[in-house]
């Protein structure tokens, strides 16, 4: 808890987006680029994290990706029973003038959408790692967890792409 | 001795379609087809087209953004496209240019929205170098405070397609068959169509603005000309594209819904 509430105001100094709320004791790594991310998740080179808790598992964009997309004003999710496959899309974010693909980081079905992001796309911006979660899915390969970056190797992953651009 | 296409050596293909006329609804069908389905790069520029017809983003609500009762009385086609972006009337005054490139396609470009857009804005630089004061604001191109040309993008894993309609002429009378958007940039500032927009032709003959595209995109990519005929190889693709017309009874649900 301590480690969090420091995090946070330390994140609000340096003016860091800090998706944690002071009650979740979710611990999380500052990355150079001014990004946050969370501990205990797994990353996609195309910037979606899931979670994996049990049989299910949550998926959503990063706090990098939320960023360089810009507002989001629409969100578009697939029906629950859709499969989903690695690496492929299963939906889209559109910020202004955007349409941007989705891509799940594992295969499975997608057992529950969140449709708050219907009215509210821009939780996807405020709170991309909690409120902005995207789907739920029921693992069909759970090994496929193994082929993704953990939080340090995401930062990493990050600084790399952004310093070449 | 000057050997021939020495400047292009180690620039990316980019193949190049010119149509004239070519409608709205196949042009888009065939850059859906080609973003989603082709590794190659793309510029396609459609010298207006045919009919007059409303085009909206992937996510527009035509309840929000068109007088529906005079859309349908007056039987205007309205499309939704599968890019982002807002709603435009386009006829054969208006002007097509699109690129569809790899990632790879343009070196040190992030393929996000906002650098990809400023990308377009330095090709169009040079279109418009020492004309009108040109500029990007916020994701329009305009000449001073008045809007020219519209963009709109889609970006996948692998590849983005950015595209603009330049407003080189167009009639007043189809304005009023859009309402103003709830979302518009701030430097609108809750201007009217008409004190909004501007017209391309007051600025560039259409050949020459045309010409100096090609030039600008050749610049960049080493440009290979295809003819029309060569996108009906594409179409042999199995592909279902998104981009659609509305029909009637959804315009007339979504008046009815919106009342």
């Amino acid at each position: 808890m301590a480690l969090t509430v420091w995090a946070s105001s330390t994140a609000n100094a340096l003016r860091i987006s800090c998706a944690s709320k002071p009650h979740l004791p979710l611990a999380f790594s500052f990355s150079r680029c001014f990004s946050t991310v969370l501990d205990g998740l797994k990353y996609a080179s195309s910037h979606e994290w899931v979670k994996h808790d049990g049989s299910v598992a949550t998926i959503g964009i990063t706090d990098h990706a939320q960023d360089h997309l810009g507002e989001v004003v629409f969100v578009e999710l697939p029906e629950p029973g859709v499969p989903v496959s690695q690496g492929k899309g299963f939906g889209a974010v559109e910020s202004v003038k955007a349409t941007s693909d989705v891509n799940s980081p594992i295969s499975g079905e997608v057992v529950e959408v969140n449709s708050k992001l219907t009215e509210a796309p821009g939780l996807i911006n405020s709170s991309p790692y909690e409120e902005g979660w995207m789907i739920k899915v029921k693992p069909s390969s759970p090994s496929e967890l193994e082929s993704l970056m953990g939080s340090k190797e995401y930062t990493k992953f990050c600084e790399e792409e952004d310093a070449s651009h | 001795m000057i050997i021939p296409q020495t400047r292009n050596i180690g620039l990316p293909m980019m193949n190049l379609m010119r149509f004239k006329g070519l409608p709205i609804l196949q042009q888009l069908q065939i850059e859906e087809q080609l973003l989603r389905t082709s590794s190659e790069n793309w510029c396609i520029i459609n010298d207006g087209t045919n009919d007059p017809t409303i085009v909206m983003g992937v996510s527009g609500k035509p309840a929000e953004l068109l007088e529906i009762e005079s859309v349908l009385r007056d039987q205007v086609p309205v499309i939704r496209r599968f890019t982002g972006g807002g709603t435009v009337i386009v006829d054969n005054g208006t002007i097509f240019v699109t690129f569809i490139c790899n990632k790879e396609a343009v070196p040190d470009l992030q393929p996000y929205p906002r650098p990809i857009m400023s990308w377009s804005s330095t090709l169009y630089s040079k279109v418009f170098q020492g004309i009108g004061d040109f500029n990007l604001r916020e994701n329009d191109y305009v000449f001073g405070n008045h809007k020219f040309g519209g963009n709109a993008q889609s970006i996948t894993k692998n590849k983005w397609i950015h595209h603009t309609s330049f407003l080189w002429d167009f009639d007043v009378r189809n304005m009023a068959y859009l309402k103003l958007p709830k979302r518009a940039p701030a430097y609108r500032s809750a201007r009217g169509h008409l004190d909004f927009i501007c017209r391309l032709k007051d600025y560039m003959p259409r050949s020459i603005f045309i010409d100096k595209t090609v030039e600008a995109a050749g610049t960049q990519f080493s440009l290979r000309s295809l003819k029309s005929e060569a996108i009906e190889t594409c179409s042999k693709t199995e592909f279902c594209p998104s981009t659609r017309f509305l029909t009637n009874e959804e315009l007339e649900a979504a008046a009815v819904a919106g009342q």
